[in-house]
């Protein structure tokens, strides 16, 4: 059997006006088909991709945010989001949406996703890693 | 490419995918499923209307095996596995009942 990996998404930049949250979110959906030891961060700006009730009518591109609903069905349930981060922007776990996913090994109990770390825990978290993808 | 169901034209991309999701009506699964030569049951149906549903909720169509799993789980086991989708949707039920329900192509299947 191939070794596991620890692949972790980082994710800096604001949902919409660049593509970069939209293609994380692809690439991460499509990497959940290798069996890998997937997580998100979510770091900078990156944490307002999260955010519940994003409503992009004025600005004519898709509302993509619900998505990230689907990732627990991908088996993706590790989402890191930086205390420190979400502090400097005034938000709190409350702004973001309820990310949840069922835990096969727990009889299908609904669980969280999202994790708030400190920026020194984040560090960590990076320094464990084998794989980066930042976006 | 155009697909026309009772003289009206469908927009549809190079893999037969319908343009935009929100043009599908029923007749267009329908001719889709013609030109496979393939009979809609309700089984078939009933997987259709789930990913239509899918869709909706998380804006994304899911690959083949999201699917099977997410199915098992609404719809029970006995629906939910391989071996049936596929005696459904032979062309995979990922790719083929995406395509029926006017879904983009799965996203992660590869």
């Amino acid at each position: 059997m191939a070794t596991i990996k620890k692949f972790m998404y980082v994710n800096r930049k604001a949902p919409y006006g660049t593509v970069y949250a939209l293609e994380s979110l692809e690439v991460v959906l499509i990497g959940a088909a290798f069996d890998q030891d997937v997580s998100l961060a979510f770091v900078d700006d990156g944490v307002y991709q999260i955010m519940k009730g994003q409503d992009t009518s004025g600005i004519e591109v898709k509302n993509f945010s619900p998505i990230y609903s689907a990732l627990g069905d991908y088996e993706v349930t590790k989402l890191y989001v930086e205390k420190e981060s979400m502090e400097e922007r005034g938000l709190t776990l409350d702004d973001l949406m309820p990310l949840v996913y069922e835990d096969e090994d727990d009889d299908w109990a609904e669980k969280d996703s999202i994790t708030v770390v400190s920026r020194a825990e984040m560090a960590e978290l990076l320094e464990q890693q084998d794989v980066l993808f930042n976006f | 490419m155009a697909l026309v169901v009772d003289g009206k034209e469908f927009e549809t991309d190079e893999e037969g995918y319908l343009a935009n999701i929100n043009d599908w009506v029923e007749g267009v699964a329908t001719a889709m499923s013609a030109e496979d030569e393939l009979e809609l049951t309700d089984e078939h149906w009933d997987i259709i209307r789930f990913l239509r549903e899918y869709y909706e909720e998380y804006q994304i169509a899911p690959a083949v095996r999201i699917l099977t799993k997410a199915v098992a789980k609404r719809m029970g086991k006995e629906k939910g596995n391989s071996k049936y989708l596929y005696s459904l949707f032979p062309y995979g039920p990922g790719k083929q009942a995406c395509r029926y329900a006017g879904l983009p192509k799965p996203t992660g299947c590869v």
